[in-house]
Parts: C-alpha cells; structure tokens; sequence
C-alpha cells in the first residue's frame, strides 16, 4: 500500500495494466520521451519502449482515429488528449466513429478503446484548458464517461476502463491531480463502472457531484451547521447514471442539491435534476437545486475563481435547499 | 566559413537585393522592434516568476526576426492571424505593449480584456486576429481571411488586393485542418501564405519525430499545389530578401503560398519546461546567429547607418517602453465580475439566452 497522488495512482493503473496485458498501449503527444504535460505517463517508455507507449504527432483526429483502429483490430489503446479543449479535433472520431462503430456494424465490431483526458478549471489555465464537457459525451449514446475524485477510485476505475469492451472517456481532475494522497494499494482491484460512492452519509441533504467538485463539496459540508447532516455522493461515473444510488439517498432526504463545474445550462446536472423528479416526486421536500459554473467561457486568470462554483456557494445552495 | 560570413559576403555581391532598397529608417525600425520584443518577453519570463502572470504563456526570444520580417514585408491592412506564441506578432504588428502586457496580466485594459491571456492576442484595428489555442485551427480561418479579401476586391469590387499571413509551428503541420486549408487555398486561388515557424520542437518533440519530409517541407506545398518555399529566418535581410517577392505574387496573382521559415526558440516550450529534448550546446549554438546581433552588425558595420551609441539610445528606449508597459499593467484594474464573466459572448443576445443571468455588454474593447 502506498500513499499516493492522482497522477500516482494512474500511473500506478496503466503499470499494471501494461503489465498484465500485452495488447494495452499508451498513445499521445509527448506520452513517452517526455512524461505527458502532467507527468502521468512518466517512466512508461522507459519501462515498456516505444512500441507500447507510443509518442505521436500533434493531431488529435490522428490519434483518436488510429486508436479506434488499433481498438477494432485487438487492441486495447490508452489515448491521451493534453486538454479537454482538444477533444475539439477529434470530436469527429470518437463521435461519429467510437461511439457508433458497434452500432453500425449492428454488434459485429466493438471498440475498447480508453480515452484519458485531463479535464476542468482552477490551475490558472486560459479557455480550452479549463472546460467541463463530460455533458456533451454523456449526450452520445455508445460512450461511457468516468472522473474519479480520489486517487483510490482513480486506479480501479482506469483498470475498469481499460478491460472495458466499449469505448471509455475518462476524465481527470486536473484540479487535484496533486492535491492530496491517499493510500492506493498496489494490489489489483477495480471500481465497477456505472457505480456512485456515499462519501459521506446523512440524513437531511443528498448532495451529488463529480470530479474536482466532490472536493469543495466536503468544504462546503464543513462551513454548514453541525446539525445539518449531509449525505454526499460520488458519481464515479457520469455515465452510465447510478441512478438507485441517488434515489435511495433522495428517498431518505427528500432534498437534492447538483454541484458541478460546467456551465449550468443543459449540463449533466439536468439531466440528474429530471432523473430525480421522475423517481423521488413524492419524496421531494424541496425544489432540486443546482449550483453550476456560468453560462459563458472559462475566463482566465483573475476572474477564473468567479466562475468556478465556491465552496460559500455550494454551502449557500445546500444550506437554502434544507431550509426550503 | 561560418553562415554568418557567408551571409554577409552574398549581400556585398549583390546589390539588387530587395533589402538593399530599403531606407536606413525602415532598417533600423526592424531593430527597434525586435529589440523591443526580446526585451518584453525577458520581463514577461520575469513578471511570470514573479506571479504577476498566470496561466500559459509562451514567449518569442529567438523568432524576433521572423515575425517583424514578415510584417514587415506586408501592407498594414493585410490581415494577419497566428496561433498562441502570439506576443511578438502583437507588437510587430503595432500592438499598443501596455495592452499586450496587461492581457497576459489579466487586467481589462488587455487587449482581449485581461480574460484570455498569454494567447489571446488581438488587435482588430491592426488587422490582427489572434492569437488561437488550438494548434493548427487557425489555418483554415487564414484561408477564410483570405477569401473575404479576394472577395471583397473581386466580387464587390472594393478594396485593393490583399494577401493574409497565417502562421503556424511545426507541430501544426501534423494537424488535418492544415491539410485541408492548403488543399482550398490552392483550388480557390486564395491569397494567404501559410508561414511554418519551424523552431524544430512541438513541445518535446522534434520535428523529425513529428512530421514526414522535415528536411524538405516544401513538398508538403507540392502536394496541393501551392507555391513553396525555405527561408532562413534568422537573417532579417535574407527573410526579406525572399518573402518579399512571394508576397507580391501571391498579392498580384492571387495564389497561395507555403513557407518553410527556419527558426528557433531559445527558451522552452512554455514557463514549465524542462527541455530534455535538447541540448544546452545546441541552443547556444544557434544563439551564434542571433537575429538582433545580425541585424545590428550589418546595421552598424556595413550600412554604417547607426553608431554602437545609437543601438544603446535603441536599448534604453525600449526597456522605457517595457518599463511603461509593465507599470500600466500592474496598475490598471482586474475585470469587474459583474460586468465582465457575461459579456463578450453574444452580440445580441436574446433574454432567455441565459436562464441564471442576463448577458450584458461590459467594457469596450480598450483596442477599438
Ligand atoms: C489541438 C491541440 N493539441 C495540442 C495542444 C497542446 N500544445 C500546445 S503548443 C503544442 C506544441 C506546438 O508546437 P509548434 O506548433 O511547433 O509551435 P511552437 O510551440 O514551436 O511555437 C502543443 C502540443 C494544443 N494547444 N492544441
Ligand atoms: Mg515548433
């Protein structure tokens, strides 16, 4: 058992992985020589050669393209996008191509294909290296799309992704990539895909959220009167939805409250918010309320802090649905 | 014999050299500019150590000649568009320094209003239009420039012929959207010429890691067609010498172009960079032939146009400027939340756009 970073406990995965799975190859721009932009996949090369941790030119729709080519042919690739903001490129690929390769061919060709993509705001970054488009993915049928928020959850949920048949996002937090540790043991385990996490459990607030955000919830929690007691949920994964996770809890609270980075409008907390109506309307205490960044484009720098949704305003929303 | 001499000895020969033609002051304008370029991003390095900057940024030392070079071989009205390492296309395009230093220092008096960046360069009455993230996005956008021009001049008969520089590094070759510009610009007759800043690094990776025929980029103009070309983009008079007849046929004949413009950056890939991919002895080989110390030699030594005096009068002007930029910069007000986080989104935004907030107009644009 080691205690261990996000970024550790990933590198840790495709280790093991590569380890244990010939077919499992690392593709992307400056992966190898060079570690990856946030180190993740640092040492790879060395360890498994060029063959398998591929270093390849700047060109997204290249990389996803061949990926899901190597996927169909018996492979089992690990992409990497620098920045969610370059999913731009390859939006086509993993769209019109990943997504729907098994449906085209009407089940004939699957694509286990794992996308790594560093994701979301608050290291300084300007737009397009700062944006939460896990809604978008979660919108195309064919894909599944999983954050983890701990260094734990991170390792088992890649090893899932990666022995995944279907193609997987998976986005990281890059956020907390370094923020803190937590002891990831090193012998193999999985987390299910499609499963969410109580973090923390109580009685009067469901509080659901994903990613970086799962973080600044367990603050917010912190600034809230010691009698308001919070049950706090972890998707994992965005999609496929656990939904009974959330139900059951909202059927015990009567009250819910969505906490993520993207903006508000038709973003992934909608979709939970209906989700929610449908099975609990008679166990709802309260309006579904969602605390989400702006309807606009990441700003940088100054102003980034503004947008991201606070710790005061989580503790407001949560504080605001109790009281309802 | 090193280049250097050999440069030097091609330009005594040969006195129909498009350079040769030009004044003293135009000479002499191209120095100031790139010193002041270099003695700007040495105080962006500065100012970004200092967390007066945040986010990424990207400096230009060792490129200088290239961008005012080439903007110097361009009509003021050409539109210009590049990708992120966009500070010295800025300022050699006549961007206000205090405006570019603010942008990178978040300030509303930048030029895109202290919200984007080190990479959010635009200067709309200087016909520069960014600045882009996305390596190799803005190619197909400098074709759109392009035809807009051609358009105008041909179609609504207005306006003389206009040629549009794009630029792009080397990793951007290996972008599709490359491909597919130069397949139109080529087909369509579109007057942009495609500069390739090849610096010979993407990142980590060199450029024969990256892309095919590196030694020869000029067949990748073959491929579609285009005019193609390899310039040394070090020497200043040389750059001119032979982009600037590129640039009048591709202006006259309405035709694009695809330049293989030889470079290097002295500093790393962006402020984090631990540059394991080179070595220290081949950057301070390429610093032998430093641009600025070519152009002030032959300034100073064969024009005999300016004194080692007058290059110090050059040095302290610019580090007044910088100096000015920097304390505008600092001084000046961060955006206001209120008035900034939604504006500049939509230009007629519908109520409704938004359900939590109303869009507003906010500051103008401190450049328009
Ligand atoms: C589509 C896309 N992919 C990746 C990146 C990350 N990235 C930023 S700059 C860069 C290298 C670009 O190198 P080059 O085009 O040679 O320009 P230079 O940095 O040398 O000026 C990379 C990979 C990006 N900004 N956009
Ligand atoms: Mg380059």
């Amino acid at each position: 058992m080691a205690n261990l970073t996000l970024v550790q406990a990933i590198n840790l995965a495709l280790v093991q992985e590569m380890e244990a799975d010939e077919r499992v190859m690392v593709l992307g721009e400056d992966v190898g020589k060079n570690g990856g932009v946030f180190r993740v996949t640092e040492g790879l090369q060395e360890r498994f050669g060029e063959d398998r941790v591929v270093d390849t030119p700047l060109a997204e729709s290249g990389i996803m393209g061949s990926s899901i080519g190597l996927a169909v042919g018996g492979m089992r690739p690990v992409a990497e996008i620098q920045f969610e903001g370059f999913l731009g490129p390859a939006y086509d690929q993993l769209v019109n191509h990943a997504a729907r390769y098994r449906t085209r061919s009407r089940g004939a060709v699957t694509v286990p294909l794992t996308v790594r993509v560093p994701v979301g705001g608050g290291i300084h970054a300007p737009e397009l290296h700062s944006d939460s488009p896990e809604a978008i993915y979660a919108h195309t049928p064919g894909l599944k799309v999983v954050m983890p928020a701990s260094p734990y959850d991170a390792k088992g949920l890649l090893i899932s992704a990666i022995r995944d048949p279907d193609p997987v996002i998976y986005f990281e937090p890059k956020r907390i990539y370094r923020a803190f540790r937590e002891e990831v043991p090193e012998d193999e385990y999985t987390i299910p895909i499609g499963k969410a996490k109580v973090v923390e459990e109580g009685e009067h607030v469901t509080v659901v959220s994903w990613g970086a955000m799962v973080v600044d919830c367990l603050k917010a929690m912190d600034e809230l009167p010691e009698d308001l007691s919070v049950e706090l949920i972890d998707l994992r994964t965005i999609y496929p939805l656990d939904i009974d996770c959330i139900v059951e809890s909202v059927k015990k609270t009567g009250r819910c409250v969505v906490v993520h980075e993207a903006p508000k409008t038709a973003g992934y907390g909608a979709e939970i918010t209906a989700q929610v109506m449908e099975h609990c309307f008679l166990h709802l205490e309260a309006p579904v309320q969602r605390v989400a960044g702006f309807d606009t484009f990441m700003p940088y720098y100054k102003l980034e802090l503004e947008y991201l949704p606070s710790v005061e305003r989580i503790a407001e929303a949560i504080g605001a649905c109790a009281a309802y | 014999m090193s280049t250097a001499t050999a440069d030097k000895d091609a330009r005594t020969k040969s006195r129909k050299r498009p350079s040769a033609e030009l004044p003293d002051k135009t000479l002499v304008g191209w120095l100031r500019d790139m010193m002041l370029i270099r003695e700007f991003e040495i105080r962006t390095m500065q100012a970004y150590s200092n967390a007066k900057i945040g986010g990424f940024c990207h400096v230009y030392i060792g490129q200088e000649a290239l961008a005012v070079g080439t903007i110097g071989s361009v009509n003021p009205d050409d539109p210009v568009i590049t990708a992120y390492r966009d500070h010295g296309h800025a300022l050699a395009r006549g961007m206000d320094p205090g405006a570019c230093m603010a942008e990178m220092y978040g300030k509303i008096t930048g030029c895109a209003k202290g919200k984007g960046g080190s990479m959010h360069m635009f200067d709309k009455p200087n016909h520069l239009y960014g600045g882009h993230g996305i390596v190799g996005a803005q190619t197909p956008l400098g074709a759109g420039l392009a035809f807009a021009a051609k358009y105008e001049h041909e179609v609504m008969g207005k306006g003389g012929k206009k040629v549009a520089l794009c630029y792009l590094g080397d990793g951007a070759l290996n972008q599709g959207a490359l491909h597919e510009a130069m397949n139109l610009a080529g087909l369509m007759g579109l007057p942009v010429i495609y500069i390739v800043e090849n610096n010979g690094y993407s990142m980590g990776t060199s450029i024969g890691r990256g892309t095919t025929m590196s030694e020869d980029l000029t067949k990748k103009a073959d491929a579609y067609g285009i005019l193609g070309a390899t310039i040394d983009g070090m020497d200043i008079l040389n750059l001119y010498d032979h982009f600037k007849p590129i640039v009048d046929t591709c202006r006259e004949e309405s035709r694009p172009a695809f330049i293989d413009m030889k470079t290097y950056r002295y500093h790393g890939h962006s402020m984090s960079d631990p540059q394991k991919y080179r070595t220290k002895d081949e950057v301070e080989g390429v610093k032998q032939r430093d641009s600025i110390e070519l152009l002030a030699a032959y300034l100073m030594d064969d024009r005999k146009a300016i004194t080692e005096d007058d290059r110090k009068a050059i040095d302290k002007e610019v580090k007044a400027i910088v100096r000015d930029a920097m304390k505008f910069a600092e001084e000046s007000p961060v955006p206001d939340v209120d008035a900034e986080l939604y504006s500049d989104v939509y230009v007629n935004p519908s109520p409704g756009c938004s359900p939590i907030r109303e869009y507003v107009k906010g500051a103008k644009n401190p450049l328009l």
